[in-house]
């Protein structure tokens, strides 16, 4: 983009300057609407699966339902409780929408259509992912309230717990792929599968460990049935009770873009990212941005599948399953494979 | 230029922020500036040329162990009303750290898009043909693989020696026995049973 800038007579330093904006507006606007055209279709998903009908006045099909919300949430009056810590009560949710924003940078949508094209973009990802928590932890203490203070507990727990796990997973990906880069590790997977299928979950050893980050990822982003967090019948709504009007509206939109990044990246590091699933000419006459939109929908779909149909796990057996289980698996797993590229790819 | 004003930036806000981790009265108050501190750090790193660094640091640092001081010191017992005395309000503040965030972000690319400091300026002479990574594992991994495993195991020693000093043995709790449950069948839990008219069942 910053070319097009130039070849318009622009001083190169202000035509990257412009082009980088227009790319953040070009990521950032359409993940909004994306966002709120995603909850509307959590919430038939989910509806569907309980037989009902979901939202259905709103619209055709009750598809403007998102934006009637958002609309009646932005009317509201933000109220800030008197023995709440005000600063960082107003900045929790700030950080929390911010933060699921800013991982997209490095996200590449199609072959050279990315924001940041940088060599540790996995890295970043970990590193800006690793900072939602903070969003909610924080708010649980600023709101100075009992189950607030719990959900913030058991969120900021949960999440390091996690992470852990799905550095390890991604430390096996990267072994495979070489590089730290999305794209390079995306183009690593073309073919993969005997030159026939593109994705590293085709790969016996390596589709145990993209279950794995299936599940940690819905811990990741505290969906159910890791929705500790917020379990409406022990800590009301969690962290988010307090809250009202914009403030709550921004940890809304910052939940479902964190779920869709994670949906992103589901698809990108294990499922071929942009490439089409079978490495075969005429598939690639489409567009890789579809691929890609098809995958995270996919990936999202499971989401709100698991959502609908399976209970909230007890803590104990959350850190259980954290620790005890992914921790030691993907453990065991580098040195697999590790073990195995070493005798195949480097002897 | 921008690398100038970019350091100059960082440097100065890691010895602000450090210091007020110090003068905040508020100890939730003092992580959080110690967070701001551990970021401009990574700032600095990221001028050196080190993106890797930089990213460990907030990785570790940001991602972890800032997680874990907070963790600790939210569940102080903090006199709110006293704290609240003598401070001005909040919002003022929380909108000139977001917009120093910003304009340390807009900085940061910008300074690693101009490329990074002059190489005589640094302390340190840089390999330019390998990135970061390949460096440092080649470093870690294959030049110091002995002093980096006499290091791993000193933390292993350190943290077994962690967990035999917190450990203790309750007596008398009743753990949950995963598999021992998934295996339980219907008929290991129950018995169908016919009684006759006026006979009781034998539990």
């Amino acid at each position: 983009m910053t070319e097009t800038f130039i070849s318009w007579g622009m001083d190169p330093n202000w035509a990257w300057g412009v082009a980088t904006i227009c790319g953040i507006l070009l990521i950032a606007l359409p993940l909004m609407l994306a966002v709120a055209m995603i909850i509307y279709a959590d919430r038939k998903i989910w509806a569907a699966i309980a037989l009902r009908r979901g939202p259905n006045v709103v619209g055709p099909f009750g598809l403007l339902q998102s934006f009637a919300d958002g609309l009646k949430v932005f009317l509201q009056e933000t109220i800030i409780p008197s023995g709440a810590n005000r600063g960082l009560f107003l900045i929790a949710p700030i950080i929390t929408f911010t933060v699921a924003l800013m991982a997209w940078a490095v996200i590449p949508f199609n072959s050279g259509a990315v924001l940041a094209d940088i060599n540790v973009g996995l890295l970043y990802i970990l590193a800006v992912s690793s900072l939602g928590v903070y969003g909610v932890v924080l708010s649980g203490w600023a709101s100075n309230s009992k189950y607030p203070f719990f959900s913030a507990m058991r969120a900021a727990a949960q999440m390091i717990s996690y992470e852990v796990s799905i550095g390890f997973i991604l430390v096996c990906v990267v072994l495979y792929a070489d590089s730290f880069n999305l794209n390079e590790i995306i183009k690593a997977q073309q073919g993969h599968g005997l030159g026939i299928v593109n994705a590293f979950g085709f790969n016996l050893l390596l589709f145990p460990i993209a279950v794995i980050f299936l599940i940690a990822s819905l811990a990741e982003t505290a969906r159910a049935p890791f929705d500790l967090t917020e379990a409406e019948s022990e800590l009301v709504a969690g962290y988010q009770t307090e809250y009202s009007s914009m403030a709550f509206a921004l940890f809304w939109l910052g939940e479902y873009a964190n779920v869709l990044l994670m949906a992103t990246l589901n698809a990108i590091l294990f499922w071929g990212g942009w490439l089409p699933p079978i490495d075969w000419a005429p598939l690639y006459a489409v567009p890789g941005i579809i691929w890609l939109f098809a995958k995270i929908l996919f990936f999202f779909f499971v989401f709100s599948w698991v959502k609908a149909t399976v209970p909230r796990y007890r803590y104990d057996q959350l850190m259980r399953l954290g620790w005890k289980v992914f921790l030691p698996i993907s453990l065991i797993w580098i040195v697999l494979i590790s073990g195995w590229l070493m005798l195949t790819r480097y002897s | 230029m921008i690398q100038l004003i970019a350091f100059y930036l960082f440097a100065t806000i890691v010895i602000a922020s450090a210091a007020m981790v110090i003068f905040a009265r508020n100890p939730v108050h003092s992580v959080m500036w110690l967070i701001l501190a551990f970021f401009n750090a990574a700032g600095l790193m990221l001028l050196a040329g080190a993106e890797f660094i930089a990213m460990l640091l907030v990785i570790v640092y940001v991602g972890a162990v800032a997680v874990l001081f907070l963790f600790i010191v939210m569940m102080l017992n903090i006199d709110f009303a006293e704290l609240r005395a003598g401070f001005v309000r909040y919002l003022p503040l929380g909108a000139l750290v977001a917009v120093i965030l910003a304009a340390e972000l807009i900085f940061a690319v910008g300074a690693w898009n101009a490329g990074g400091v002059d190489l005589a300026a640094r302390a340190a002479p840089v390999v330019t043909d390998k990135s970061n990574i390949e460096q440092l594992g080649e470093l870690l991994y294959t030049k110091y693989i002995f002093l980096f495993e006499a290091a791993g195991l000193v933390l292993l020693v350190a943290m077994i020696g962690a967990i035999v000093l917190t450990h203790r043995e309750r007596g008398g709790v009743r753990v949950q026995n995963v598999s021992a449950q998934t295996r339980r069948r219907p008929g290991d839990a129950t018995r169908l049973v016919d009684p006759g008219s006026g006979q009781g069942v034998e539990l």
